[in-house]
């Protein structure tokens, strides 16, 4: 029988800032000397996920591309609380429009920058779940079609979050919203067949699609550094909680964001042309409820009146994915102990 | 080089020799041929280096445009009417943030219901937008708005439109001369933007601005486009002195000097006036015209000291106001608010109405008598009016409005007297 | 200045008509403009064109309400649209068809207009000679020019050859040749009869 010996320190933990990584496996983040593209004083709510996001997703990007990048930012709640007048927390070249128009703009500037011979210089575009699922999917389309030279990034908070938390083609089913009220026969949103963003950017053939969260780190800087290994249009889907509009505690956005996944609900997945190339599998899978339970916009599931039959259907939606994706790596560790989460 | 050749072809060969980089169109009647010949240009190589993006809407078109130009590159695009309309979010966009973009407006009616031809709705419906905005009178005029319209732009940090009647003049073939690369290269250096996303000088473009900066925020674009007011005089004499043909500059007049009834005009149907004027003034009439070029910025001004001596002013508008009146109209009647003299507004030629030089030289001779209505649109059929009116009074659910005048009128163009043999 | 309406249907080259008029007028030094006034953009709707011919700067738009000429492209269109509107005695009128003014119901009205300056050509029929397909614009506007004298068959066919260049453009060369010397000839003739 063989054992191995003890070790009294950690090698390889990809616990965030670890002194004993290769320097090739620490993030981004963990990197004193990063861009900082999203700097510090910007007037976000405490927990914010889509801070964290931008922050993470263009921290990678800089680092990507040697700090020749520009961005152009849909109309938002990160384009509102990162240039409050006479303010800016960006300290990269930065482009606000309108709402509908990021991709269209972000084409622009990408088409400026091959014509005046600065092609070297990558162009990201962002915008929220309004501002790509919705409002911006024409101009987002176009830019797919044309397989133009840019990332977009969806920061998916799954609602209308700046203007008072209105439904999206994004808010997922029996959520709670100001347009989808906890009331009724049908509390909260419909169950429609939603609307799957990534999977409509598959269906265009761009060269890379991949979905992340912020619970993530290291996954998601790696997708960022490998779409920018890419031309031609890319998409990022990025779900990042919004403590306000999920009425979850500002201290819950990861823990919430790694539920999204472990569940299944949100599937984490690489795809490239047309078809899913790699998958991140749940190492411990969890109940919706586990996932549901911690933020208020279904609270109406829960308490006085509960809904189980619409847990089971959201139930069912995270069985389909991971069937789907294929997404429990053959061990479920969460079998074993009873769903309990860390 | 004086060549004959279709004015969409005359534009589109000079805004080639503007050495635009990016071109960002989707297609609408009439503005297609412009944008045809470009897209060929780009693709032969004979227009480098530039790019042409074929969007998958007027929305994209200017936003892209938008991206460009924010960019450092020289933007174009071109639409008309419903595309107008379709990108108007975009279009103040592109003011708000004082990007140089230069679009060719084909004018042409807004629907519903829905009408393909020529009138001045479109314009008038970005106004206010803070772009300035230029109506050329014919084919040669437009072409060279083009090149002043580039050069005043990237000066002032501001969008211009130069204005073109749909078909009219986008469709007509005449003798153009087109300017020569060389020509436009000394008139018109590259490009320098007073913005620009630069990753070695980075800077936020498009902030939010609250209550207490957002009047000054506007208050300095209104003074840049007051600025036009001068420099628009001046760009057309340098024009004039480099091409050796005249710029019209704000505005320009037509047997004026001693007219007591002018006209007041805008656009191509300033030639059919001119020729209605003439033989007015066969039959001794004192009439003469006023042809506005910029109309935003508005030069008051220049529109009030040249119709200082006219007793009467007849402004001709291919615009109304559902529900007021006209639209040019108005802001004469704000230039010359303090001249003591009669203002009579006529609306004609809306959604591609032909105005004929009879139906004109017939008002200018009820104008000259006192006798014209304060608003008069142009050949009404009031018989149509009549006839609909009282098929709308006769039962709540008439229908359509717009498919029933089409039923009443027999079918095929409106019948015109025959001559006596 | 002299005002040329043309009318025919979408399909038939109405509006280029127009424009190589324009074209040759300005290889003879002078001063031209046409424009089309558009129906629903659909072969077959009739299409109207216009082309105004002048020694001095053309500043009018409107379309050609008193036309001194009339190119009728296709015969059909006589009865179903009011092609003579505005017409005066003295212009000349040219229609495409190889059939007589009276088998076009044309025989009373034709007592109207000034029998010299009123003619028929078979310009299709040129046109499938020479081109293998019915386009009798190059062909009606060469026969307009024999016809009226205020344009060169040089300056057509100049005019022909920048608009379509290459074996098109001679070909439609060659049916313009043929209108032109046919309406040359029945004019001889004619002024012939009248002599005698």
């Amino acid at each position: 029988m063989s054992t191995e010996p003890v070790r009294f320190y950690q090698v390889g933990s990809f616990a965030v800032g670890n002194r004993l990584l290769e320097d090739r496996d620490r993030t981004v983040q963990s990197e004193p000397r990063r861009s900082n593209s999203l700097d510090s004083g910007h007037r976000a709510c405490q927990g914010c996920g889509e801070a964290l996001g931008a922050r993470y997703a263009l921290d990678a990007a800089m680092r990507a591309t040697g700090g020749r990048l520009v961005a152009v930012n849909a109309t938002g709640c990160l384009e509102v609380f990162s240039t409050p007048y006479p303010e800016s927390s960006w300290r990269i070249a930065w482009l606000h429009s309108l709402f509908g128009n990021a991709p269209a703009v972000a084409t622009g500037v990408a088409a400026a920058l091959r014509v005046l011979g600065k092609g070297d210089t990558r162009v990201i575009g962002q915008a929220g779940d309004g501002g790509a699922v919705d409002i911006g999917f024409g101009c987002l389309s176009g830019m797919f079609e044309r397989n133009d030279d840019v990332l977009f990034i969806c920061y998916d908070n799954e609602a209308y979050m700046n203007t008072g938390v209105q439904r999206s083609g994004a808010t997922p089913p029996a959520a709670r919203t100001a347009t989808t009220e906890a009331v009724g026969r049908d509390p909260g949103n419909v169950f429609g067949q939603g609307k799957d963003l990534p999977r409509i950017a598959m269906a265009h053939g761009v060269p890379y699609v991949a979905t992340a969260t912020v619970a993530d780190l290291h996954d998601l800087e790696r997708k960022v550094e490998r779409a920018m290994e890419f031309d031609g249009a890319r998409y990022l889907h990025l779900l990042v909680p919004c403590p306000l509009g999920w009425g979850s505690a500002p201290s819950d956005t990861i823990r919430v964001a790694r539920l999204a996944q472990e569940t299944g609900l949100f599937p984490v997945y690489e795809a490239a042309f047309g078809e899913v190339t790699a998958v991140s599998p749940i190492r411990r899978r969890m109940p919706v409820e586990a996932y549901l339970s911690l933020q208020g916009r279904y609270a109406h599931l829960f308490g006085e009146h509960p809904r189980p039959d619409v847990i089971a259907r959201i139930q069912a939606m995270a069985d389909d994915n991971i069937e789907r994706y294929g997404l429990l790596s053959g061990y479920d560790y969460g079998a074993d102990r009873g769903g309990d989460e860390n | 080089m004086l060549r004959q050749i279709e004015g969409s072809r005359a534009v589109a060969e000079t805004v080639a020799c503007c050495r635009p980089q990016v071109i960002c169109a989707y297609p609408i009647s009439p503005q297609t041929h412009i944008i045809e010949a470009l897209s060929a240009m780009v693709k032969a190589g004979d227009l480098t280096p530039c790019e042409f993006i074929n969007v998958e809407s007027e929305f994209a078109a200017m936003s892209a445009s938008i991206g460009a130009s924010a960019a450092g590159a020289r933007a174009y695009t071109a639409t008309a009417s419903q595309g107008l309309l379709y990108m108007i979010e975009a279009v103040y966009n592109a003011s708000g943030l004082g990007l140089p973009i230069v679009m060719t407006l084909a004018n042409r009616a807004i629907g519903a219901p829905i009408n393909i031809w020529n009138d001045h709705s479109d314009a008038m419906a970005v106004r206010d937008s803070g772009w300035i905005q230029l109506f050329a009178e014919t084919n040669q005029e437009a072409a060279d708005l083009h090149i002043l319209a580039f050069r005043l732009a990237e000066q002032l940090s501001l969008p211009v439109m130069v204005c073109m009647d749909g078909f009219i003049l986008t469709h007509a073939v005449e003798g153009i001369d087109v300017a020569e690369q060389g020509a436009v290269d000394a008139f018109l250096p590259s490009y320098e933007p007073r913005q620009v996303l630069d990753p070695d000088e980075p800077v936020s473009i498009g902030a939010m601005v609250g209550p207490e900066a957002f009047e000054e925020v506007r208050y300095l674009a209104h003074l840049r486009q007051l600025e036009a007011l001068d420099l628009i005089p001046a760009l057309a004499a340098e024009f004039e002195s480099m091409f050796g043909r005249p710029s019209a500059g704000l505005l320009s007049s037509y047997r004026i000097e001693d007219a007591e009834t002018v006209v007041v005009a805008m656009g191509s149907v300033l030639g059919t006036i001119k020729d209605a004027v003439d033989a007015r003034r066969d039959e001794g009439d004192r009439v003469g015209v006023l042809a506005i070029t910029a109309f935003r910025p508005f030069p008051r001004q220049a529109v009030r000291d040249a119709l200082a001596g006219a007793r009467s002013i007849v402004v001709v508008e291919k615009a109304f106001s559902i529900g007021f009146g006209g639209v040019l109209s108005t802001d004469v009647a704000m230039a010359t608010h303090d001249h003591a003299c009669s203002l009579r507004t006529v609306v004609a030629g809306l959604g591609g109405r032909p105005i004929t030089r009879r139906s004109l030289e017939g008002m200018l001779d009820t104008a000259v008598r006192d006798e014209l209505d304060t608003l008069t649109f142009l050949d009404l059929d009031t018989g149509i009016v009549e006839r609909e009116q009282l098929r709308m009074a006769e039962t709540r659910r008439s229908g359509p409005s717009a498919e029933h005048v089409l039923h009443g009128l027999q079918s095929g163009p409106r019948p015109v007297d025959r001559p006596v043999p | 200045m002299f005002q040329i309406r043309i009318h025919g249907r979408g399909g038939q080259g109405v509006v280029t008509a127009a424009e190589v008029l324009s074209m040759a007028a300005f290889a003879q030094g002078r001063t031209a403009q046409a424009f089309p006034s558009f129906g629903s953009e659909r072969m077959g709707a009739p299409v109207v064109s216009f082309c105004r011919i002048d020694d001095h700067p053309i500043r009018t738009r409107e379309p050609v309400m008193e036309p001194d000429a009339l190119i009728i492209q296709d015969a059909t269109l006589i009865h179903q649209v009011d092609l003579f509107a505005g017409l005066r005695r003295e212009a000349y009128v040219i229609i495409n068809t190889s059939r007589t003014l009276d088998q076009l119901g044309l025989g009373e009205f034709s007592g109207q207009l000034d029998p010299d300056r009123l003619l028929t050509c078979p310009a299709t029929e040129f046109a499938l000679e020479q081109l293998g397909r019915p386009l009798p614009n190059a062909a009606l506007i060469a026969g307009f020019a024999a016809l009226t004298g205020e344009i060169s068959l040089d300056a057509i066919d100049t005019a022909i050859r920048q608009r379509f260049g290459g074996p098109v453009g001679e070909r439609n060369v060659a049916a313009a040749t043929a209108a032109y010397r046919f309406v040359a000839d029945a004019r001889a003739e004619s002024a012939h009869v009248a002599a005698d």
